[in-house]
């Protein structure tokens, strides 16, 4: 028996040799990414797995990528990437603003790993934390919706009250009412990111007072479906989604991350990543892009698109120019002034002319 | 806030759909704990039939077949349930509770290749004639054949209850299954049939919200239902009708809440989610209360395991 023991012993532990060394060996660089729900979501976290598979294409062999989904934002964020740093992961990718804590808990415990989180605001020598100016594409998007909407209602299914959100809501609605001054903006808060249960009904209710045009903040594609039976138009969230509405589908505000995760990890390898840095890129940059138009918007509306997309993109023009009030009607943006990033970041009050409030 | 901007008979035909699959799998379980057993793994045979309805549905093209196939999942899923509580004799508050969890965990699995796809459609069935007066039919009289079964089935279950001989026989083995035993009826038959049929129902709720209200398959999309659809029993007081009211109540408040949202009304939305238990703790405290306590419908030997004595 205690011969056997030995035998067993000796083998197991050059068995787990090779296995750690040929983990080791298999690539130079291994990259984590977590997802907050399934990569099949077709929406937030699809775009994602998009760009960690532009990292496996850009690097080969060279590069190794692994990722988790369905992670909840708690301590289960914090056991996962622990475990990605433990089994050797260079730097790790968290894609989901709740897991603010959790990143930089792991962070300190692991110098050496490197950290990108998505649309959070805290750093530290290995966190840096990267967003996308989405409400540009909201501009975009708000002023078709403006153009395309008869019965002058837009519905709007918003997930979280967070600056993130509110900021969509407002630059929607300020290029809706510049396109079609008669437009009235409905909000439905379903304090969830991905339920199609809820954003379904919530998109059938917008649906039955009125709205025709449907704008949505949440992750699936749920409400593309009720849009293209309720015979109304919606945007593609963060994908493409016109698979799920060909006659709903207007446009979508696709998130492009593949670019700048293809830079930070190239930058990982060669050395030149930095910590604590906050990027916050837009149109510009091709975070954001606006997916194709639909044949049912007019080609002057297209135009218009097209215009303000650009302008956006060379700086020209921005979602937020003054003159703009806030909805009690005391000033914000003087006329030709815009938004700061201080304020857009902590943006919490609706702009002039949205009725209701913001659930606390 | 303007509230002539609500449509009044679009909000109750939409918190019907919202209600069918509670209303379903509460039929369910009322067959089930009349019967004296008590299968707390709703949510569990609700999601298998989610999943399954959605998988079969897709792969086949037709709903009507995946609504099929997710009544013969959820029963399938009970029998499990069944074999261990009746036959191994094992607690059924755990056995429940495992079926839940267990439930829910192979339901991911199955349906981890049919995230972000689209369901066959069902098609609306409007009722000649009728469903053409201007408020009430559009209420009741265009909607799709599944709730127009389950209305059909409130029916039969009370029918079946009160009026068969059947549903006394079903009752008295509930009331009190060692007096039904020595009178010849066997217990454990009957709470095998009365599980599967249950299980059945449950199936049945679940594919209905992957096939029809929502329609696409997401992990964990049942988010509770089966749980509500437990409470709705015991707020019914084990009566069918009072179980289709208390339904449409319950998935009513949901859809009043987004409607009330829409119009700019702010609302407590946690205060919302918690009123279905509210409610029941409430409706069971009064019915506590009430002087025909004798009456008030939960059955004797509800949850309790039955010994054969020969």
């Amino acid at each position: 028996m205690r011969q056997f023991m030995k035998y067993f012993s000796a083998s197991f532990l050059f068995i787990s040799m090779v296995i750690t060394s040929s983990i080791a060996i298999a690539a130079d660089y291994k990259v984590g990414f977590i997802y907050i729900g399934p990569p099949g979501d077709h929406g937030w976290n699809y775009q994602h797995d998009v760009g960690r598979k532009a990292v496996d294409e850009a690097f080969g062999d060279k590069v190794e990528t692994v990722f988790q989904e369905n992670v909840p934002e708690s301590a289960d964020a914090e056991r996962v990437m622990t475990q990605m740093a433990l089994s050797g992961a260079d730097m790790i990718f968290a894609t989901s603003f709740g897991y603010m804590e959790p990143v930089l808990n792991v962070a300190k415990k692991f110098p050496k790993v490197k950290f990108e989180h998505a649309t959070g605001y805290m750093t530290a020598d290995n966190v840096s934390t990267y967003s996308a100016r989405f409400y540009e594409g909201r501009t975009v998007a708000g002023h078709i919706a403006g153009k395309m909407t008869k019965s002058n209602t837009i519905g709007y299914v918003a997930s979280y009250p967070i600056p993130e959100v509110v900021r969509g809501i407002n630059s929607a609605y300020l290029a809706a009412k510049k396109a079609n001054p008669n437009v009235e903006f409905k909000v439905i808060w379903i304090f969830t990111w991905y339920d199609p249960a809820k954003e379904a009904d919530a998109a059938k209710t917008l649906i039955s007072q009125g709205a025709d045009v449907i704008l949505q903040h949440v992750d699936s594609s749920a409400i593309m479906t009720v849009a293209e039976e309720a015979g109304v138009y919606a945007f593609g969230q963060a994908s493409d989604m016109s698979a799920f509405g060909p006659n709903a589908h207007l446009t979508a505000i696709i998130n492009g991350w593949a670019p700048y995760y293809v830079k930070k990890v190239k930058q990982g390898m060669d050395g030149t990543w930095k910590g604590a840095e906050q990027t916050f890129d837009g149109i510009g940059a091709g975070m954001v892009i606006i997916g194709p138009l639909s044949d049912k918007i007019p080609d002057s509306v297209k135009k218009e698109a097209m215009e303000i997309r650009d302008g956006i993109a060379s700086g020209t023009l921005h979602s937020f120019t003054g003159p703009i009030n806030k909805q009690d009607g005391s000033p914000w943006l003087k006329a030709g002034e815009t938004a700061d990033m201080g304020t857009l970041l902590g943006m919490n009050f609706y702009v002039e002319g949205i009725e209701g409030d913001i659930p606390q | 806030m303007d509230l002539s901007e609500i449509n009044f008979a679009v909000l109750v035909a939409s918190l019907i759909v919202a209600s069918t699959p509670l209303v379903l799998a509460a039929l369910g379980e009322l067959i089930v704990e009349k019967s004296g057993v008590l299968n707390l793994g709703v949510e569990g045979m609700m999601i298998i039939g989610a999943v399954t309805g959605f998988i079969v549905g897709v792969e086949t093209g037709s709903a009507y077949v995946g609504m099929m196939a997710a009544a013969m999942a959820g029963a399938l899923l009970s029998l499990l349930f069944a074999f261990i509580i009746l036959i191994m004799q094992a607690n059924q508050v755990a056995s429940g509770l495992a079926l839940t969890i267990f439930g829910l965990g192979i339901a991911a699995l199955m349906g981890h290749p049919y995230t972000g796809i689209k369901s066959p459609q069902i098609s609306t069935i409007s009722i000649p004639f009728i469903s053409e007066i201007p408020v009430l039919g559009t209420m009741f009289f265009q909607h799709d054949l599944i709730v127009y079964l389950s209305l059909i089935s409130v029916l039969v279950i009370w029918y079946f209850l009160n009026r068969m001989r059947a549903g006394l026989i079903l009752r008295s083995v509930g009331e009190d299954h060692d007096v039904a035993h020595s009178l010849g009826y066997r217990v454990v038959t009957i709470r095998f049939l009365a599980i599967t049929f249950g299980g059945a129902m449950a199936g049945v709720g679940g594919g209905y919200l992957s096939l029809v209200r929502v329609p696409q398959w997401t992990e964990g999309m049942t988010a509770g239902a089966g749980w509500i659809a437990l409470a709705l029993v015991v707020f019914s007081g084990w009566r069918p009708f009072r179980l289709l009211i208390g339904a449409y109540i319950f998935g009513g408040i949901t859809i009043l809440q987004l409607n009330l949202q829409a119009i700019g009304v702010n609302i407590n939305i946690a205060l919302l989610s918690m009123a279905p238990y509210l409610a029941t703790i409430l409706a069971l405290v009064v019915i506590s209360m009430s002087r025909f306590r004798g009456n008030r419908g939960a059955p004797g030997c509800l949850g309790r395991s039955f010994v054969k004595i020969t």
